[in-house]
């Protein structure tokens, strides 16, 4: 049986598609065959992020409404085996995609042996994010350190236990956990960022890890690589963490306290 | 000096006002808007912790004690079913 995880937030650009594109690959890298769906229709954007654009043919809407069938659509990872992408359509709107459409692609995908599939939703409170997160099993909840990201994740806390799927049918409820990103400890020092702590405190859920703020991101976001592929970078090494949590390990956090600076790096500071 | 300090007190407070507007807020949205999310949340807590309660004075199984909410109205009813055994 496919586990179906969520990555969701409410509010927009926290990272939600970085983290998408960085776990599923940590996933697969892990051997363990893993799908990813974009579900931000209309704003297509996974495929860049992952560096498929270019072998882009059909998407999602197409093999909802029966104009493609799943293998058509699926788009196989050119870096690490066990690894699909399934993209998002760009002329369609999100009411495109139907509880049934979605359900019928998951199945399709259970039969197939996947044992990952991780649902990238797009921003908001609307029917795109509703879909996204209704079938899910677990849930990473990508947060900023910042007030008004923290408050959004707590709507989505919300929605995710009274209008899922699990929910409806009172089933276990989905498992959430926390992701804290664009995470700056020497702000947070400073006290002028709110600490992982603080969030985990107000939004009550476990937490799975904290990315710093990395300029390493968008470089490999320029590429098309899923940063977790960038093994020296702080970010890519977090996914790493957080990934080898989600399966089980225990691992210490990293890139929670301030790094040390060197004395050039303190003289241009 | 003084005025340097000043600054940098109230700086260094941010994050710490951050939190506390966030949890007067997110407390006054939880209990109003999407309330039943919350209380389907705090379920199975309540229910471990109603167990252990009802051990002190009974030998009972985990599965002897249920909690349900139901909607009635413009309620919520918290429905608490606990098994004796005999
Ligand atoms: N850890 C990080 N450090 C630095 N920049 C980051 C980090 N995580 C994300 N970003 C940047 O933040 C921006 C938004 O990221 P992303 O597209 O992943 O967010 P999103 O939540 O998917 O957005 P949307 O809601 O529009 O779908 C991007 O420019 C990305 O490069
Ligand atoms: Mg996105």
């Amino acid at each position: 049986m496919a586990t179906i995880i969520v990555v969701t937030s409410g509010k927009g650009g926290v990272g939600k598609t970085t983290t998408s594109a960085a776990f599923a690959m940590g996933l697969a890298l892990r051997g363990h065959r893993t799908a990813i769906i974009d579900f931000d229709v209309g704003l297509r954007n996974l495929d860049l992020i992952m560096g498929c654009e270019r072998r882009v043919v059909y998407d999602f809407v197409n093999v909802i409404n029966g104009e493609a069938n799943l293998n058509q659509a699926l788009i196989k990872d050119k870096r690490v085996d066990e690894l699909y992408i399934l993209p998002a359509s760009q002329t369609r709107n999100k009411d495109a995609l139907t509880s049934e459409g979605v359900n019928k692609v998951l199945s399709e995908l259970f039969e197939r042996g996947f044992e990952y599939i991780v649902c990238d939703s797009p921003a908001g409170i609307e029917h795109g994010a509703f879909i996204a997160l209704y079938f899910a099993d677990e849930a990473l909840i990508v947060t900023n350190p910042e007030v008004s990201s923290v408050r959004d994740s707590d709507r989505i806390l919300g929605i995710l236990a009274s209008k899922s799927r699990r929910a409806e049918n009172g089933a276990e409820p989905i498992k959430e956990h926390l992701l804290v990103t664009r995470y700056d400890p020497s702000r947070v020092n400073s006290g002028d960022m709110l600490a992982m702590e603080d969030i985990t405190d107000i939004l009550g859920i476990p937490i799975l890890g904290v990315i710093p703020e990395c300029p390493s991101v968008l470089q490999a976001s320029n590429s098309g690589v899923p940063v977790i592929l960038e093994d020296s970078s702080r970010a890519g090494q977090a996914y790493t963490d957080i990934v080898g949590r989600f399966l089980g390990e225990n691992l210490p956090h990293r890139f929670t306290t301030p790094e040390k600076r060197g004395f050039l790096k303190r003289l241009f500071r | 000096m003084r005025l340097l300090e000043y600054f940098r007190s109230s700086r260094r407070n941010t994050a710490a006002v951050a939190k506390e507007r966030l949890q007067i807020v997110i407390a006054h949205e939880r209990s109003e808007g999407s309330g039943r999310g919350y209380i389907q949340r705090l379920l199975p807590k309540l229910e471990q912790e109603i167990l252990q309660v009802i051990r002190k004075y009974f030998q009972i199984e985990e599965n002897q004690v249920t909690l349900q909410v139901e909607r009635e109205g413009d309620y919520e009813v918290l429905e608490l079913n606990v098994t004796l055994p005999d």
